[in-house]
């Protein structure tokens, strides 16, 4: 395809003679109104959280809004931090879920990939399409007997239900690394086989080191899924010591319509909103590409 | 043990050890799947012919729980709300997609931060998306509002009046299609050149080349959008649930709200069971239609 040979990102449209007419000025003028219209209205919300966060009550309610916070109290962050008991709930959120089961995941998903992409037998197709036909399956229709099952099993309250299921394979990550598995040349493979490298040293010592960033993708997505959860911990985990922050901003938020709501509560549901939203701001600056170029590959291929 | 080979010329020894090693290294999600996938779908389809309160073991009833659903009006209320969310939010949460990855695709400076700002709403957590919107489209102080009464206008009831939630929802929902505009323009850029520049030189001005080029070279991608985007509107419940709770009036009242309503609000676990049977009957009739249909707007490239 032609298209390849370009460097990425290249439009398509650079090759074509260049006009100067005035109707191509006035659409390029057009094209950048537009995109910075958007580009404003997407970022709007961002930035009345962030200055919200900075401002005492006196500043939230005022009319017309008050866009720059004036006095800005930065120790508003801190102060939010302290109404509940947030630093439990982001070690829930961290330790209890999201580092196992991204781990539960990398590690599954690959083993499984690798079965699917790069080892022949009989029936594997077939399983591989049942995979991807999961996918179609509402969760709600498994949600009520797997409640049911983990509820008898007594892992209710606990985050077993959230991580266990994760050392299982996740069809959708299976899907991305069997892509990228299929990418690397099957002679490695053989050439392994018959310097005598069984399957299992094949796997980590050939395959998982030139899948680096296909697992750090993965890695990326499956602990920003379990970051940014909120409907499993909202079944699973109901005492209040074992809340996920999304947990914890739920209560703050349904507080603000109760009566007597406390001082400064919408600038600290902002605070910590902006808090937890940080941490997605720097993995999404720090590995755009591997963001971008996951889900390209999750959509072209398909 | 040559004999024996000869007599099973079914599978030889390499190919049994390559069985055994495919299903060993698959086993994780072979297990899986039973465990959590075939397990639960068929306790799934019993639990619906029963009544079950957690407290008190499953009695079976039959198909009431159907029937009883077939004359309840709150069933058909919820119905339509989600066949309102469905029908609306795929095509327009694709069309803005689309839209926006064609305008990135154009010769325009600082691309990748235009990309990066469409890009982020979409990966940040539901809750902060939910908390922000709330207090941004509140009808007192909220940003918007305080701002039109400034401007003595009047006040926009986003979240408060029935008839305004669900567009109100439309629009978040358009503003967070980072990841199908990705898609989109990973698809875009996959377009042969020759072909814009083929039609170019034939007098092609740019609307006819985005409808017989553009359109259709896109057209696989953009079924695989839809389609993503029609299951997950059946099953769209966080942000509805963080605004609302499917308020006021039940207006944003969707299948997935009204299920985890009944299953663990009023631990009707029999009834939320047929729900859930009933959304995967309708996932999957729409899912064949949009795919029946697709054969008539699809152009496939020939490999």
């Amino acid at each position: 395809m032609a298209a390849e040979t370009l460097p990425r990102g290249t439009p398509v449209e650079r090759s074509r003679p260049r006009h100067t007419s005035l109707g191509s000025m006035l659409g390029l003028i057009v094209r950048y109104a537009i995109l910075i219209a958007l580009a404003i209205t997407f970022l709007l919300p961002f930035y009345w959280m962030a200055s919200s966060a900075m401002k005492d009550d006196s500043q939230v309610y005022v009319v017309p809004p008050r866009w720059i916070p004036n006095p800005a109290y930065i120790g508003n962050f801190w102060a939010a931090w302290q109404v509940d008991n947030f630093n439990l709930y982001a070690f829930n959120t961290i330790v209890k879920y999201a580092i196992p089961s991204t781990f539960g995941t990398v590690l599954s998903s690959a083993l499984v990939a690798y079965s699917f992409s790069r080892m022949r037998w009989p029936g594997r197709d077939v399983l591989f399409a049942i995979c991807l036909a999961t996918m179609m399956i509402p969760f709600q229709v498994t949600l009520v007997p797997l409640f049911i099952i983990f509820k008898q099993m007594g892992w209710i309250n606990t985050y077993l239900p959230l991580v266990v299921p994760s050392f299982f394979g996740n069809a959708f990550f299976i899907f991305m690394l069997r892509q990228f598995f299929r990418t690397i040349p099957m002679e490695l493979s053989e050439a392994a086989r018959i310097d005598g490298a069984g399957e299992i040293q094949t796997l980590f010592q050939i395959i998982l080191p030139l899948a680096k960033p296909a697992l750090a993708v993965v890695a990326l997505f499956a602990f920003m899924n379990a970051w940014n959860d909120y409907f499993g911990p909202l079944i699973f985990v109901n005492a209040q010591d074992q809340w996920t922050l999304a947990l914890a901003i739920q209560r703050m938020g349904a507080a603000l319509s109760e009566v007597g709501a406390s001082r400064n509560a919408y600038p600290y549901l902002m605070a910590v909103s902006t808090i937890v939203t940080l941490p997605i701001l720097l993995l999404f600056f720090f590995a755009q590409r591997a963001f971008i170029e996951g889900i390209s590959l999750t959509g072209l291929k398909g | 043990m040559a004999v024996a080979v000869a007599k099973t010329p079914r599978l030889s020894r390499t190919r049994r050890r390559e069985l055994f090693y495919g299903i060993l290294f698959a086993s994780p999600w072979l297990i899986g799947f039973v465990l959590w996938m075939i397990i639960p779908v068929l306790s799934s389809a019993y639990y619906s012919l029963t009544r079950y309160d957690l407290l008190r073991p499953p009695v079976f009833i039959g198909l009431t729980n159907y029937v009883n659903l077939a004359s309840d009006n709150d069933f058909y209320l919820v119905l339509w709300n989600t066949l309102w969310w469905v029908v609306l939010s795929a095509p327009l949460g694709v069309a803005s997609a689309f839209l926006m990855a064609v305008l990135l695709n154009t010769k325009i400076i600082a691309r990748s931060t235009f990309r990066a700002i469409f890009f982020f709403p979409s990966i940040v957590p539901v809750i902060v998306v939910a908390s922000v919107w709330n207090f941004l489209l509140n009808i007192q102080f909220g940003a918007i509002n305080s701002t039109l009464r400034a401007l003595e206008l009047p006040a926009i009831p986003f979240l408060s009046n029935p008839a305004y939630t669900k567009p109100t929802l439309l629009m978040i929902h358009m503003w967070a299609q980072g990841s199908a505009m990705v898609i989109f323009l990973a698809t875009l850029q996959d377009v042969p050149r020759e072909l814009y520049e083929a039609a170019t030189i034939d007098g092609a001005g740019s609307w006819s080349r985005f409808w017989n080029i553009t359109l259709p070279m896109c057209s696989p991608v953009i079924l695989f959008n839809l389609v993503m985007a029609f299951i997950a509107g059946f099953q769209n419940f966080n942000l509805p649930w963080l605004l609302t709770q499917g308020g006021p009036n039940r207006s944003m009242e969707f299948f997935a709200i009204y299920l985890y309503r009944n299953a663990f609000i009023h631990l009707r676990m029999g009834k939320a069971s047929a729900l859930a049977w009933i959304l995967f009957i309708v996932i999957i009739l729409f899912t064949v239609a949009l795919f029946r249909s697709s054969a008539r707007w699809v152009y496939y490239r020939s490999e």
